[in-house]
């Protein structure tokens, strides 16, 4: 044991085994990862957002590992689960066949045993695990850890599947990083001096970013009135992904930002237009076989925009709208689901593009996000176009 | 004449193998084949080689956090390295070897580790002994 890590009593009878197999294990990482961080001590989390969810992602191992916590295994706080590989209810229609099905929904049981709650989306401040400022939290899925971080701020680190499962079977995570005010203090400040039209301005600003200040805290200034909730979710999706960014102070919306770093640099439009050719590829009309959107999962003020911009149309390429499924009664209620399906675009609750196994079933790609661009191209070998929302939509029905 | 490192335990337990040591990071989700323990990344100074029942040394892990779940996959097939000692151990590996009960080690200067030697690593002490060929 480090001589820095200090346990309390009731964690060394974690770390002894007194209370369990899973609990034993969660300590070990716990302790070991505290003592490779130089923390002094764990500190109680208000809630755990676990990633590390799809079965085309975990593999076997990774749910004999999930199974062998969940024989004695059990959440002590609020924990909700990144999405899986499919629709829960609706895979087959999604072209997902029986065998991957039956292995994905084995995943979402041993998380179900042990107490998690099988939200399975993205955006768990959407659906009820919505941390407040100064709460200490264990989050996975770094769209959602950069979101928490700067948009609520609340403070975690970008944990992995596993050391979030640790932290919701313990109710504990080692106290260094971002958890500490010295981690989360400004070290560049950035003049966004470009102007930001719509959401896909907001994804080439996180790869902007991502470029000029690499693994520093900014403090951004002048994004302007315009970032609402959808363009922020968006900024943090793009710049986790693209800079492994966990912290932004944006001007006007991160609680504690305020004081900023006398580092300058700007971000100008001549960037901003240079980032977006960056992130469309050259794609033929007749290529483009599929659009996505909802990536980060869809808002209802999202979904209100979808159902206006499909009602009455038809789409003539496979059209998928991802969203958590608490979402999707709200749009049943408001009539948002009729619209949209009636276009033959699909609502695909759980699951996205990003760990959905889609690689060799579509060719090029449309959306509206920096995230699903990387993934797109990466996971999935798909070419992309990066269109704002209604843009993709039209793109969807051939107008 | 054998030469004994300090380093820092982060997963106790002990092992005796052949050392099997890269200068360059290694991603398990993506650079090593889950099922034979054959790094696969292509242009890694390891590429070809399996790390099975070795000791294994790199710098510090990389790539995906499923990379922990992917040294887990290997040490439930019998094929996962016998010990791992890197310099800088990060979260990947560290969760990794802690699921898998993989004895580890870091603050060790591979430098002085000799690709093929034999190796003695005492991960509760935090040590790895290096013992004539």
């Amino acid at each position: 044991m480090s001589p820095t890590l200090q346990l309390t009593a009731e964690e060394r009878s974690m770390l002894a085994g007194e209370q369990g197999h899973a609990v034993k294990k969660s300590m070990e990482i716990l302790a070991a990862l505290g003592e490779i961080y130089g923390a002094r001590r764990l500190i109680p989390v208000a809630s755990v957002q676990i990633a590390g969810v799809s079965y085309d992602n975990l593999g076997e191992p990774g749910l004999e590992f999930l199974d062998e916590m969940a024989r004695d295994g059990r959440v002590r706080v609020l924990t909700t689960l990144n999405p899986a590989g499919m629709d829960v209810e609706r895979w087959r229609e999604l072209g997902i066949d029986e065998a991957f099905a039956g292995r994905q929904q084995r995943v979402l049981d041993a998380f179900a045993s042990m107490g998690v709650i099988t939200t399975c989306t993205c955006t768990p401040y959407l659906v009820g695990n919505l941390p407040r400022f100064g709460q200490h939290l264990a989050w996975s899925e770094s769209s959602a850890v950069c979101f928490a971080n700067s948009v609520l701020g609340a403070r975690t680190n970008r944990e992995g599947g596993p050391s979030a499962l640790a932290a919701a079977l313990t109710g504990r995570t080692p106290e260094h990083g971002l958890h500490l005010d010295e981690a989360r203090a400004p070290e560049v400040t950035v003049e966004v001096s470009a102007t930001l039209h719509d959401e896909t301005d907001f994804g080439a600003l996180g790869v902007v970013l991502a470029e000029k200040i690499g693994g520093r805290v900014a403090c951004l200034i002048s994004v302007g009135d315009g970032a609402g909730l959808e363009e922020l979710k968006m900024l943090c999706a793009s710049a986790a992904t693209y800079g492994g960014t966990a912290l932004l102070h944006v001007e006007g919306v991160t609680p504690e930002a305020g004081r900023c770093a006398a580092a300058r640099v700007t971000i100008a439009d001549a960037d901003l237009v240079r980032a977006r050719a960056g992130l469309s590829d050259e794609v033929d009309p007749d290529e483009l076989d599929f659009v996505s959107i909802g990536c980060p999962h869809a808002s209802l003020a999202e979904l209100a925009r979808i159902a206006r911009a499909l009602d009455g149309k038809q789409v003539k390429r496979e059209t998928w709208i991802h969203l958590a499924r608490p979402l999707k009664s709200v749009a049943d209620r408001a009539g948002y689901t009729r619209a949209i399906e009636a276009s033959g675009a699909r609502l695909a609750c759980d699951t996205c593009m990003v760990v959905a196994p889609l690689k060799g079933r579509f060719r090029a790609l449309a959306t509206n996000s920096a995230k699903c661009v990387y993934y797109g191209r990466n996971k999935n070998g798909f070419r992309v176009l990066l269109r704002p929302l209604e843009q993709c939509l039209r793109l969807a029905t051939g107008e | 004449m054998a030469e004994l490192l300090r380093g820092r335990r982060i997963h106790g337990g002990r092992a005796r193998a052949q050392l099997l040591v890269s200068g360059e990071a290694l991603s398990f989700f993506g650079g090593v084949d889950p099922d034979t323990g054959i790094v696969t990344e292509r242009g890694h100074p390891l590429e070809g080689r399996s790390v099975a029942g070795k000791v294994l040394a790199f710098p510090h892990g990389k790539g995906s956090t499923v990379g922990s779940y992917s040294i887990y996959r290997l040490a439930r097939q019998g094929r996962g390295p016998a010990a791992i000692v890197n310099q800088v151990c990060e979260t990947i590996v560290a969760v990794g070897a802690i699921i898998a009960d993989i004895p580890c080690v870091d603050h060790i200067d591979l430098l002085r580790l000799e690709d093929g030697a034999l190796a003695e690593v005492d991960a509760d002490r935090g040590t790895v002994e290096v013992l004539d060929r």
